[in-house]
């Protein structure tokens, strides 16, 4: 439809033109004309064509890349953990290992085996335990040195890469099960670079990606739904063409210049006032967003409040209706759709918004109780982590999987809004 | 004859002019610590051999090993040793890794101005940036609670910290990850109980640097120039430049430059500690 109302403003052109100036029969031009149109129609077709398989492109990526994740095992590929053959436990996990190598866990007697205290055996520990002719001058020795020591100390857990085993291993390897989605999505804690087992509990992230943006949902939309309406309806003609290039100009602000903004003023401001240990909160993190997304939400719902056909406003006045009541009975309820429009582009940039978030928000990965804590958001992760992680390893692709869940996120929101928007124009 | 004679002069006459180009154009990536001083070579060496073009990109040390090995950097800045798995991915590509130290650094551990503790042991801050510390005044200072400033995962500052003040242990959960060495100053400047960890150069009036015992207490160390120089400031760490084989002959005058008095000149003037 849409290509067809564009097609006929380039037609009556091209009409008076053939007419014009190309003396031919009249078969002939309405050929041309037929064939110009066709060809026009072709151009926009398959413009949003293109636009719409580059999009159907990016998700696809993102999924491939993120779901991989799930065959992926929590110890990198190229190295293992070893015990002693005698060793009772069997049930180590991800997160027992974790402990072991950071010290929480210090015996065996924790994990249901015998009264031992645990010994770390790790490529640096190797030095001190053998002297330099025992581990080769070149370290060809270092794997009869790693079968020695296991064998003979029953307390021991090892890690190394996996080439500094022997094939005749007299000890028992350790194989931790691959990550699984409950693992991924409920865990608590995110440490994507420890050794030996990286941690990859999105939870924090999660909680804190909600909370932020719902507290900055509800500060700017109630915000900017009132100045778009003092705006179109109540403010007079001097003050609204002041205020709008100056809204519009809050929009063009960079986002590193808000998180510079939040970082020396507005931080220190919270701190002072509700008297916290720390600055770098969600509540800082919320009102960076709120007034992000306010230029964006004022300027399309005030558009959309004053295109209000003025025989409606003047029907509600003739009934005897007051100036608040057409506002709200009659005004507002016709501009729905347009207020709609902008409360999705206006948390889409919420949502999304990566730079101004890192820098206010502390990212500390912990569960948020209240809004006065540092929280860490799924945008800010991604922007801090995808520099250094190793193309298509696994920290990648759980930096992959986070975009999913924060593209979910949106998705679902957005459903809700259309289905908001459907139910009411019943 | 006459011919070949006028051709060798003209040779002759061009040859300082080629020598004197030596121009460089080459993009430096990497540690956030290293970008001042790779700022400030790349600044002078850009005057000394005009034409040259040297981009210098910071994001933390993991950042420019990654690109070195995906090949979009041609030297990567790291204040971090590579480890062994950046390493190897290096060799099973067939690549030639080649390393020089640019300078040497001293990390100070930072604190609020207000703050009454101004030293502390090596497993103190242990225990305070794993967490297990969670009170200034369980190390002598007043009833307030600490609050850990970190760097992210990617920069070479947070492992070398972990490594060498942590033994290797995880980072608090509830440590705070600031994007940026600047964000950590400027965070600990305006609050109270907080403590953090940067390169010498980023120290400034804003922030008090604590004096640091490896030894239990027998002795406590204040950051510095000379401190670190001397070794007698346990928390030093070598400035490297990671490049491939192939491109060393590109960059040759440059790591000439950085490497001669005139570079350690800048380097001194930075504030890091320069070799020898």
């Amino acid at each position: 439809m849409h290509a067809k109302r564009q097609a006929c403003g380039l037609y009556s052109i091209l009409n008076i033109f053939i007419r014009n100036f190309i003396p031919l029969k009249k078969i002939a031009r309405m050929k041309i004309r037929k064939i110009t149109e066709k060809f026009i129609e072709g151009i926009l077709f398959s413009s949003s064509t293109v636009t719409t398989i580059a999009v159907l492109f990016i998700v696809f990526f993102l999924f491939k890349s993120g779901i991989g994740l799930f065959n992926q095992n929590p110890v990198d590929k190229a190295y293992a953990i070893a015990i002693n053959a005698n060793n009772p436990v069997n049930d180590l996990t991800s997160k027992k290992i974790k402990d072991i190598f950071n010290g929480d866990i210090t015996n065996w007697k924790e994990l249901g085996g015998k009264n031992q205290d645990i010994q770390l055996l790790t490529l640096d520990q190797l030095s001190s335990k053998f002297t330099e002719e025992e581990l080769g001058a070149n370290f060809e020795h270092i794997p009869q040195c790693v079968d020695k020591y296991v064998s003979q100390n029953e307390n021991v857990i090892a890690y190394f890469d996996k080439k500094y085993f022997p094939s005749d291993f007299h000890g028992k390897m350790v194989e931790l099960p691959n990550i699984s989605i409950t693992d991924f999505l409920l865990g608590k804690e995110w440490y994507p670079t420890t050794v030996p087992t990286a941690q990859f509990g999105v939870l924090p992230l999660i909680l804190g990606t909600l909370w932020v943006t719902f507290c900055a949902i509800l500060l700017a939309l109630p915000i900017g739904l009132i100045t778009a309406i003092y705006m179109a309806e109540i403010a007079n003609e001097r003050t609204r063409r002041m205020l709008k290039p100056v809204i519009e100009l809050l929009a063009g602000i960079p986002s590193v210049v808000y998180g510079f903004f939040g970082l020396v003023v507005l931080v220190p401001f919270l701190q002072r006032l509700f008297l916290l240990p720390v600055g770098e909160t969600a509540l800082a993190g919320s009102l960076i967003l709120a007034i992000m997304a306010l230029p964006t939400i004022i300027t399309i719902s005030e558009d959309a409040i004053r295109t209000t056909p003025v025989a409606l406003k003047e029907a509600g006045l003739a009934l005897g209706a007051s100036h608040w009541q057409s506002i709200l009975r009659i005004i507002l309820p016709y501009a729905r759709s347009g207020i709609m429009a902008a409360f999705i582009l206006g948390i889409g940039r919420a949502v999304g918004e990566t730079m101004a978030v890192l820098m206010v928000t502390g990212n500390a990965a912990v569960i948020p109780h209240t809004l006065l804590e540092p929280v860490r958001t799924i945008p800010a992760t991604i922007a801090a982590e995808l520099g250094e992680a190793p193309f298509g390893g696994t920290h990648f692709q759980a930096l992959f999987a986070l975009g999913i869940i924060l593209f979910i996120i949106t998705f679902v929101f957005n459903s809700l809004v259309e289905i908001v928007k459907k139910k009411e124009v019943k | 004859m006459k011919k070949k004679l006028i051709t060798l002069s003209l040779v002759v006459m061009m040859l300082p002019a080629l020598l004197s180009a030596q121009k460089v154009v080459c993009k430096i990536k990497g540690s956030d610590t290293c970008l001042p001083l790779s700022q400030r070579f790349s600044e002078a060496f850009m005057k000394k051999a005009p034409g040259s073009s040297i981009s210098v990109i910071g994001g933390g040390s993991g950042v420019g090993l990654s690109a070195l090995i995906s090949g979009t950097t041609d030297i990567a800045q790291s204040s971090r040793s590579i480890k062994m798995d950046e390493k190897m991915k290096l060799q099973d590509a067939g690549k030639v890794l080649k390393e020089t130290t640019i300078a040497f650094d001293a990390l100070a551990i930072i604190v609020n101005p207000a703050n009454k503790v101004s030293q502390l042991t090596r497993e103190q801050l242990e225990g305070i940036f794993t967490g297990k510390i969670t009170n200034w005044k369980q190390v002598g200072g007043d009833d307030l609670q600490i609050i850990v400033y970190s760097r992210e995962s990617s920069s070479g500052t947070f492992d070398f910290m972990k490594e060498h003040v942590m033994s290797n242990k995880n980072y608090a959960k509830t440590a705070l990850m600031m994007p940026a060495t600047g964000a950590v100053v400027q965070s600990v400047s305006q609050t109270k109980g907080a403590i953090g960890y940067v390169g010498l150069a980023y120290l400034e009036k804003g922030v008090k640097a604590l004096k640091v015992s490896f030894n239990k207490g027998k002795t406590y160390t204040e950051p510095s120039i000379e401190t670190a120089k001397s070794k007698t400031y346990p928390i030093t760490r070598p400035l490297h430049y990671y490049y491939l084989g192939s491109i060393e002959g590109k960059i040759k005058p440059l790591i000439n430059f950085i490497l001669s008095a005139e570079g350690q000149a800048i380097v001194l003037k930075e504030g890091y500690v320069p070799l020898n």
